[in-house]
């Protein structure tokens, strides 16, 4: 009974502060970034991407998430950019 | 020349009117002449924390609209002469004044030749946020290390750069030496890293401001309590001093040794 409260004890300790900062970083990434910042790097992305390819440009998506632990071991928010490509320009 | 500074935090709760009280008391014993302004209008408590809730007759909101004069309310501290209080309205809410008359205040105040004027912020980011920050030359943020009072403090913060109000300092209250040792609290290094911003100082957590507030007397002028120490080393880095961070390692409570004793 007493080891299995020690148990309980120690498992429940000494972790929970990189949990707190990786919550942290990505909400504040998306409190910081608002709608016309993701529709401005939408624009210049589309920009540079039309010069090799043709992609759907109403179905491109954009979005930060939370990645899998890099190779550190910490999270981080990352920038994802869906497009679909219909055509890639031979040079 | 006065320097106003005003003490904001986003979140309620995290220790903004502790530490204008204590600030504010600290500065004076220094020598400084200090007001320290509320304005949490309909809600105020500094008074109550620096211990004046009875001598209150005159507020801000008799400043602003012309009932009494600048120095009829401005409360004189118990313990320092050098020291006084102007309290908020109780009876009224936050739109009752603007930046404006804010502003045209701390200009008042200017005049009288102050050295600091400590600006009590209200939680939130809407009117009596916005009054607060109107007159002041600089900003304080406080926050605990806490996820949502981090991430209030990082709004804050955003706001104030965008009213002119640029590189603000932040305090770190609250913190638990223990808890950040067990890697259960995020250290001072992890929040500055977050916030990107300047620490003026930390905190620790302190049973002596549970005491103090019930006594209506700063932790400021306890020379046994740490949290009293750590506002101390703000106060002198306000002025101009260099003073280390204060080595929360140390102070290892009871309940700290008993828990080290079965390992958890």
């Amino acid at each position: 009974m007493l080891f299995n409260f020690l148990d309980f004890i120690r498992k429940n300790s000494g972790e929970s502060k990189q949990v707190a900062k990786d919550r942290l970083k990505m909400v504040i990434m998306n409190d910081r970034v608002n709608m016309q910042l993701i529709e401005d790097i939408k624009y210049d992305i589309i920009g540079v991407i039309k010069n090799y390819m043709e992609i759907d440009e109403d179905n491109f998506q954009i979005s930060i998430r939370q990645s899998s632990n890099n190779a550190a071991g910490t999270k981080m928010p990352v920038l994802f950019a869906d497009f679909p490509i219909k055509k890639i320009y031979k040079n | 020349m006065t320097e106003i500074i005003v003490v904001t935090s986003g979140k309620g709760g995290v220790g903004k009117t502790t530490t204008s009280a204590n600030l504010g008391t600290g500065l004076a014993m220094q020598g400084k002449k200090v007001a320290m302004i509320d304005a949490d209008i309909g809600l105020r408590n500094l008074d109550v924390i620096v211990g004046l809730e009875n001598r209150i007759v005159y507020d801000l909101i008799d400043v602003v609209e012309g009932h009494c004069r600048l120095k009829q309310a401005l409360i004189k501290d118990k313990r320092c002469d050098t020291l006084f209080l102007m309290p908020a309205a109780q009876t009224k809410d936050k739109d009752a004044v603007t930046p404006e008359q804010m502003l045209k205040l701390c200009n008042a105040l200017r005049e009288e030749e102050f050295d600091y004027v400590i600006i009590d912020c209200p939680a939130g980011i809407e009117q009596g946020f916005r009054n607060a920050i109107a007159g002041a030359d600089r900003a304080v943020v406080v926050t605990t290390p806490e996820v949502s009072a981090v991430r209030d403090a990082d709004r804050i913060i955003g706001m104030l750069n965008a009213n002119g109000l640029g590189s603000p300092k932040l305090i770190l209250n609250r913190i638990r030496p223990q808890l950040v040792k067990k890697g259960d609290m995020m250290s001072v290094e992890d929040v500055s890293e977050i916030l990107a911003v300047d620490i003026l100082g930390i905190v620790p957590d302190d049973e002596n401001i549970v005491v103090c507030a019930n006594k209506g007397e700063p932790a400021v002028i306890n020379s046994n309590s740490p949290a009293g120490q750590a506002y101390r080393n703000i106060v002198k880095r306000i002025i101009g001093y260099e003073v280390p961070f204060m080595d929360l390692e140390k102070k290892e409570g009871f309940m700290g040794k008993i828990k080290k004793l079965f390992g958890a």
